[in-house]
């Protein structure tokens, strides 16, 4: 589905801007610059509410990334269960540093708060599915599975 | 010893969350039945006499803030659960929904009842889309069961913002916008979301509902610490032996939280301090362990129960690290709609990773302490007031780190 496909499906909906934006990114992984001023228009908001509304929000992007998008928790409880390991392990696996994208498009890195899988520190998502108790041994075996 | 007791998770385990009918088998929906056999002045007043208190944090009586909305006068209410559960080291809300949605789902249609709106809506933080997932379908069921009557009840997705657990940025974010707190008052019982009168009450508050009008509130009332009467749940992180969740009497201290349930310092090493309520909480010294972990208790130590959050360090951990680390959250999660807080946060998170970095001095510990304060009384909403606390409580009860890494 488009965007545009999308912006009419949610039109109706009182406030339905950011489910819109949901949306967009489910399919594009991030809000493309013509999204947000067609979301304007379909909400009848000015474009700076629109894009004030993208860039409000830690969940979207308004620059292109990567397929798979991997958070990782910095909160304090992931921090002292050792996520800078598991930062590190990330960025020798995939080749790049933090908030970048692989070259393939394939692969998206951010830093994340808390994503409440506090029962199993450290704590990564991919596209939202939490992966608890994450030690750097561990990455490569995730990874595979979105290969 | 202080003995477990589920009432917001009763049905942990026993059921099928995904099955409306393993909920109605366990007496699921005989509250509601029986809240709409009361008028609404006897039901608001029951709720009023448990004395239950918002779980959220802000611990106010919640048959109270019903009656503002139930009084107001208006063409439409509404009724929202704030599911935005972003307080590090929280999952709590997170149990109740995945486990046993339906009880969520019975306590707001309660709420509605009782100040007269039919209409509601669930806002669940971004970070938890199969959440989401089973309270649609769960709502699909009631509709289908028709147990909801004519209450509607909506999910609304989060997207990532801390501050939307603040009960009028989360309205301003389902008018799908920046979540940005409005000025108050008015509160949201009087002028809420689209301007109409609102209740916002959290998941764990909600979950209690259907169980005080089950059994009355004199009941409820005599659970826990009489001033907050009731359960809590609580979730243990960091160097605890079992990293695990709980529902506890609010009487509870925090002693037998960390020691008893939670089976102690991990790997036999020695409690250097917890910090309770999540991350906006205060670190809490061994000698404040005997403490109730009920809301006045908390607040007459100067820390706050908040989510139920508690993160516990041990004596190898580098505090001041750990408080810089927090003092970025919140320069990251300010939402830079009121001076203070915007540069409060940044200005707490500089002196922070200086001092961290051996480069502070005692006069940087002087400025922190003045920052704090200033943020705690003029910052516009709870984030910015609560900001501080995790500093303000280190250089009070832990000095002696702060004074071992200035230059």
């Amino acid at each position: 589905m488009d965007y545009q496909e999308i912006l009419a499906k949610y039109a109706d909906m009182p406030g339905g801007m950011i489910e819109a934006f949901h949306a967009i990114q489910e399919e594009l992984s991030y809000l493309p610059e013509e999204a947000i001023i067609e979301a304007a228009q379909v909400f009848g908001k000015p474009v700076a509410q629109a894009y004030g509304v993208a860039t409000f929000y830690s969940m979207f992007s308004v620059k292109p990334r990567g397929k798979n998008v991997i958070r990782i928790c910095e909160s304090a409880p992931c921090h002292v269960a050792g996520a800078a390991e598991v930062v590190a392990a990330l960025e020798k696996e995939l080749g790049i540093s933090m908030d970048s994208s692989t070259a393939d498009g394939r692969f998206a890195l951010e830093f994340t708060e808390c994503v409440g899988q506090c029962q199993g520190t450290p704590v990564i998502t991919i596209n939202g599915k939490p992966y608890v108790d994450v030690s750097p041994a561990k990455i490569s075996g995730i990874l595979a599975e979105y290969k | 010893m202080a003995e477990e007791m589920r009432i917001v998770l009763r049905n942990y385990g026993k059921i099928d969350p995904l099955k409306i009918d393993d909920y109605i088998a366990l007496g699921g929906y005989d509250s509601l039945n029986k809240a709409r056999s009361m008028s609404n002045p006897d039901l608001i007043s029951e709720v009023k006499a448990s004395n239950l208190r918002g779980r959220g944090g802000a611990g106010f009586n919640c048959g109270m803030k019903w009656n503002f909305a139930y009084q107001a006068q208006a063409d439409q209410k509404y009724v929202i659960c704030n599911a935005d559960e972003g307080e590090p080291g929280t999952y709590k809300d997170r149990l109740i929904m995945e486990n046993d949605p339906h009880t969520l789902l019975e306590g707001m249609a309660i709420c509605a009842y009782a100040i007269g709106a039919t209409k509601g809506y669930i806002y669940c933080r971004g970070e938890y889309p199969s959440v989401a997932k089973t309270l649609k379908l769960a709502i699909a069921q009631a509709k289908e069961k028709g147990v909801l009557g004519d209450f509607s009840i909506e999910v609304r997705l989060g997207a990532g913002a801390y501050v939307c657990g603040e009960e009028t940025a989360l309205i301003e974010s389902i008018e799908g916008k920046r979540g940005e707190p409005r000025i108050k008052p008015p509160f949201p019982p009087v002028i809420g979301l689209w301007g109409k009168p609102t209740i916002v009450n959290n998941v764990e508050t909600f979950a209690n509902i259907p169980v005080i009008v089950e059994k009355g509130s004199a009941w409820y009332a005599a659970i826990g610490t009489p001033s907050y009467p009731g359960t809590k749940v609580v979730t243990l992180t960091g160097d605890v032996a079992n990293k695990t969740f709980f529902e506890v009497p609010t009487s509870t201290t925090i002693r037998e939280v960390i020691f008893q349930f939670g089976g102690g310092i991990a790997a036999g090493k020695e409690f250097k301090a917890v910090q309770i309520g999540g991350t906006s909480g205060a670190f809490i010294p061994a000698s404040q362990l005997d403490t109730q972990i009920g809301f006045d208790a908390m607040t007459a130590i100067g820390a706050a129960l908040g989510s139920g959050a508690v993160f516990v360090l041990d004596e190898s951990r580098d505090l001041i690290d750990v408080t810089a680390r927090i003092a970025k959250f919140f320069a990251h999660e300010s939402c830079g709609k009121c001076a203070p807080c915007r540069e409060g946060t940044m200005r707490v998170h500089d002196l922070m990773d200086k001092i961290n970095g051996g480069k502070g001095v005692s006069a940087d510990i002087a400025l922190l302490n003045k920052l704090g304060r200033v943020m705690s009384y003029s910052c516009l909403c709870g984030l910015g007031q609560a900001a501080p606390s995790p500093v303000l409580s280190t250089i009070e009860h832990f000095s002696a780190d702060y004074n071992a890494k200035l230059m």
